[in-house]
């Protein structure tokens, strides 16, 4: 414990860090809802240097962030990744699905820092070049989708409703995708477009 | 949100050590689906996260001996897959995959589940102060009483709180009669389900009966063939993907037709997971009607304390009790 103490005080050196950890230990010792209460202007609080090494749709990544950053915010503010979407940002309506080493998360609820030596995939990384994925092939095809919005977050937790073996009826469609709302109502599209891809991978 | 340190714990002692250094501030993160919610909402505000989700050998799950054994980092839709509890104790099974959705349960453990905080709509609406809420801020009061309470508890209320406990889980694992394994700087202990939750009484934001720092290292079952008789019942506002306006987890011990033994346990309509020993009493010996479980089931809410808008959750409650009684007995054992 006391070598990995060690070595989060190395990692921690940076002139902005230091600074974020004296505001740190100082909200420490004051009474923190006594101190929110008289001050409504508060100053912006740095956050602590966490470093990171993952594979984003297979490209290895060693990034520094701030150790607070949920996945989703480091996908689309720190790289760029505009794919995933936020809807809510507290787990309950799946527009920021990704995969984490295959399964599918929500990345608004994952924190960043927990992708350290992990594989990501987003809605980026599917397609085989310029030939879309099945699943997104099968969207099209039924008009799964309205506005959009919902729809990276659909396919993501699709492909892996499929790879679950959670797709052989109409109704445990409807289950396992139940994590995904539309506000457009695209949900008869939404399961026909996985019900053809289903079949489709069951026969390749 | 405040700047947190993250810090990531290989052992068990390595964690508790981690947490004693930080000094107060530190909060375990399994999965984080509560506890990185509740940061983003205000409520929570550790300075330190120590990464439990990486503990050796957390997740493991054994099915072999004489008892059931969860480890408390093992996912929740691991748990709810694994072939032999779906088949002999459907109800664990399915208070799993009826609770959150997939992906949530991809990331949330069985520990971290027994832990979640209420959803009740006042302590949620924590950052700005606009309610006072006792589990929130000790002594502020409690705006769900005489507020807006259609989701709030019946069962087990104080003049102090009347927040719903929101798992499925920790209902299924009252009826079966669970104990929970902790360890901390004082060394392992163990306590039954029913001990480790506690009432709101005076001192709502007292929930679980353990020390600071201590971690939920497993969960243990008694092996039991009621488990084959077994459902757990979920009424929701929709479908799925929702929590429980009222759930039941019934298991059944039987002799042809007679009930030798009914484990029931109720949520959604209670302050903490809630044994329906009243029920389990009147079930004993019986042949069972539906007659029967339903004026069984009714017993179990003969002390419910209802408020303006939630009256509703007592009849509901009775007939999802009841439902569920008939449905473990025919022995079904099926998943979507
Ligand atoms: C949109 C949404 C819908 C949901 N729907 C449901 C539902 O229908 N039914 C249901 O039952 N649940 C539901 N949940 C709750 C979800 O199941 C819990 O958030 C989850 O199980 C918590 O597990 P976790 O591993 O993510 O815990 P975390 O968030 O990591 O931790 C929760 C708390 O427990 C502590 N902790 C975690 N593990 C340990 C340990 N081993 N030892 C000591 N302390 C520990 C943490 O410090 C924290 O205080 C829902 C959640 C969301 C966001
Ligand atoms: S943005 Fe993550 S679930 Fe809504
Ligand atoms: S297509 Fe608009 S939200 Fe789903």
């Amino acid at each position: 414990m006391s070598e990995q103490r060690h070595q989060g005080v190395v990692t921690f050196t940076r002139r902005e860090v230091l600074e974020a950890g004296a505001v740190a230990s100082f909200a420490g010792v004051t009474s923190s809802s006594a101190a929110d209460a008289a001050a409504p202007a508060r100053q912006a609080e740095h956050g602590i240097t966490q470093r990171l090494s993952t594979r984003i749709n297979g490209t290895a990544m060693a990034l520094e962030i701030d150790a607070r950053a949920s996945l989703l915010d480091m996908l689309r503010e720190r790289l760029g990744m505009m794919g995933t979407k936020k809807g809510c940002d507290h787990g309950q309506c799946g527009a920021c699905t990704v995969h984490v080493d295959g399964r599918r998360v929500a990345s608004c609820l994952t924190l960043a820092a927990k992708v350290d030596g992990r594989e990501v995939t987003t809605i980026e990384g599917i397609s085989d070049g310029k030939t879309l994925h099945p699943m997104q092939q099968a969207f099209i095809d039924h008009d799964a989708l309205q506005c959009g919005y919902c729809t990276p977050g659909q396919i993501m937790a699709a492909i892996a409703c499929v790879r679950e073996g959670h797709a052989s009826s109409r109704e445990q469609i409807r289950e396992y995708m139940s994590g995904n709302i539309c506000r457009c109502g695209a949900y008869i599209g939404i399961v026909n477009a996985i019900e053809q891809a289903a079949r489709q991978t069951e026969r390749t | 949100m405040r700047p947190v340190r993250y810090i990531r714990a290989r052992t068990v002692l390595e964690a508790v050590d981690a947490f004693a250094q930080a000094r107060g501030n530190a909060r375990y993160i399994a999965g984080g689906t509560t506890l990185y919610d509740l940061m983003k909402l205000g409520i929570e505000r550790p300075t330190c996260l120590i990464d439990i989700a990486t503990l050796e050998g957390a997740d493991r799950i054994d099915t072999e001996g004489d008892r059931l054994f969860f480890g408390a980092g093992a996912l929740m839709a691991d748990v709810a897959e694994t072939r032999s509890i779906v088949r002999d104790y459907p109800l664990l099974a399915q208070s799993l995959w009826k609770a959150a959705s997939q992906q949530l349960r991809n990331m949330a453990t069985v520990g971290g589940n027994l832990l979640q905080r209420t959803r009740c709509p006042y302590f949620r609406n924590g950052a700005a102060g606009v309610y006072p809420c006792n589990k929130r801020d000790p002594g502020s009061g409690c705006a769900a009483i005489g507020g807006l309470d259609r989701s709030q508890a019946v069962l087990g209320v104080s003049d102090a709180c009347n927040a719903v406990s929101p798992g499925d889980w920790p209902v299924a694992l009252t009826a079966m009669n669970a104990r929970i394994e902790l360890v901390g700087l004082d060394g392992a202990r163990t306590v039954s389900i029913d001990d480790f939750y506690q009432l709101p009484g005076s001192t709502p934001h007292i929930e679980f009966a353990m020390a600071p720092g201590e971690i939920v290292t497993g969960i243990t079952i008694p092996k039991t063939d009621a488990g084959r008789r077994s459902t757990y019942h979920k009424i929701r506002d929709r479908e799925s993907y929702a929590f429980a306006l009222a759930s039941a987890a019934v298991a059944l011990s039987m002799d042809g037709d007679e009930v030798r033994q009914a484990h029931v346990a109720l949520g959604g309509v209670a302050t903490r997971p809630w044994r329906a020993s009243e029920t389990e009493a009147l079930l004993q010996g019986q042949t069972l009607t539906y007659e029967r479980a339903l004026d069984a089931a009714r017993a179990s809410f003969n002390g419910a304390r209802p408020g303006a808008h939630n009256k509703f959750k007592i009849e509901l409650g009775a007939r999802t009790v009841a439902d569920a009684i008939m449905i473990a007995a025919r022995g079904t054992n099926h998943v979507a």
